[in-house]
């Protein structure tokens, strides 16, 4: 019973925002029709790759050792951790959202702060695939200077984060040990 | 593409995974359906919350805004264009390159695509239910005043 009341609170933000929808197609169908028009295909796009990742999510837990990752992305993993976070971001998957769950998961799992944020910002910012359209529209120059401007800055975050979260780390301690993504 | 490129990674791993060890694998089955019923609620905010924003501003007014002779202010309303935006980067460079031949600066284009890839507006809602609301808007702060200073320094050197 507790547990359906929490499912049930969970999807009230999303409840909220059809009655939006709702409001805007009675109060202007022209515009609401377009907005839904561009949720829906955004939706579907979402709707193809969440459950992959689902599924890749519960085999990592089950598979991936807390202490490989404490080690090759924990607090004692230096450079390496660093390169390893880059090595994971700039791989060809999918989109930013995607990489939530993961770096939750990571956290979980004991990796230090500072290599999750590293692993989001090249994966929001600097995929390989993203890049070689960035060159053919933008050109090397462009494209070159961008990417390393942008990993100097995604490292730097890094280190400011875990600095600010180095005495409260919500982050690692806010979700119930139970729970899972 | 992407989408044929990770449902070939999941089955891969799953073949593997069944192979190697069933319960373990059913074990991690169980695991993931609850985190779908955890991703679900944040997938249907963020999809409304994309079409209210971009369908309600249409591309135009956009390119208004940030086209030749903004400056520095073209810039940064380029920069929140971007953190609020979100474009497939299939779309936007072939954007940015029109931008930027339309007599936009590098800095103002390097700026949006900076914020467009690292800070998400409508994610927010997502990312602080993985992370923390605290972790989250810290991120996209940071990544924003980065963002701004990648667009000056490119602009200088470039």
């Amino acid at each position: 019973m507790k547990e359906q009341k929490s499912v049930v609170r969970q999807f009230m933000p999303a409840v909220l925002m059809a009655a939006i929808y709702i409001a805007l197609l009675a109060f202007s169908p022209v515009a609401g029709k377009q907005v839904l028009s561009v949720s829906m295909s955004y939706f579907k796009e979402m709707v193809l790759i969440v459950p992959a990742v689902a599924v890749l999510m519960g085999l990592f837990d089950v598979w991936v050792p807390k202490h490989l990752i404490e080690k090759y992305l924990g607090s004692g993993s230096g450079i390496k951790g660093i390169v390893l976070a880059i090595v994971f971001g700039t791989a060809p998957t999918g989109p930013l959202y995607v990489a939530f769950p993961i770096a939750a998961g990571l956290i979980k799992k004991g990796a230090r702060l500072s290599n999750v944020v590293i692993f989001l910002g090249t994966w929001a910012a600097l995929k390989i695939p993203q890049i070689a359209v960035e060159i053919r529209f933008l050109g090397l120059g462009f494209s070159v200077a961008r990417f390393a401007l942008t990993l100097v800055a995604v490292i730097l975050t890094g280190f400011i984060l875990e600095h600010v979260f180095a005495s409260a780390p919500e982050v690692n301690r806010r979700r119930d040990p139970n729970e899972i993504v | 593409m992407t989408t044929a490129i990770i449902y070939s990674a999941v089955l891969v791993s799953l073949a593997w995974s069944f192979a190697k060890d069933r319960t373990k694998t059913r074990q991690a089955l169980a695991t993931s359906a609850k985190s779908l019923v955890n991703l679900a609620p944040g997938v249907l905010i963020v999809a409304g919350l994309v079409g209210l924003v971009i369908g309600l501003i249409p591309g135009e007014v956009i390119s208004a805004h940030i086209g030749p002779g903004t400056g520095f202010a073209g810039t940064v309303i380029a920069a929140f264009a971007g953190a609020v935006a979100l474009l497939p980067s299939l779309i936007a460079f072939p954007l940015a390159a029109s931008l930027l031949r339309a007599g936009a600066s590098v800095g103002t284009i390097a700026a949006f695509i900076t914020t467009l890839t690292m800070v998400g507006f409508v994610t927010t809602p997502f990312e602080a239910k993985q992370l923390g609301l605290r972790f989250t808007l810290w991120r996209n702060a940071l990544s924003f005043c980065f963002a701004l200073i990648i667009a000056l320094v490119m602009g200088v050197i470039l």
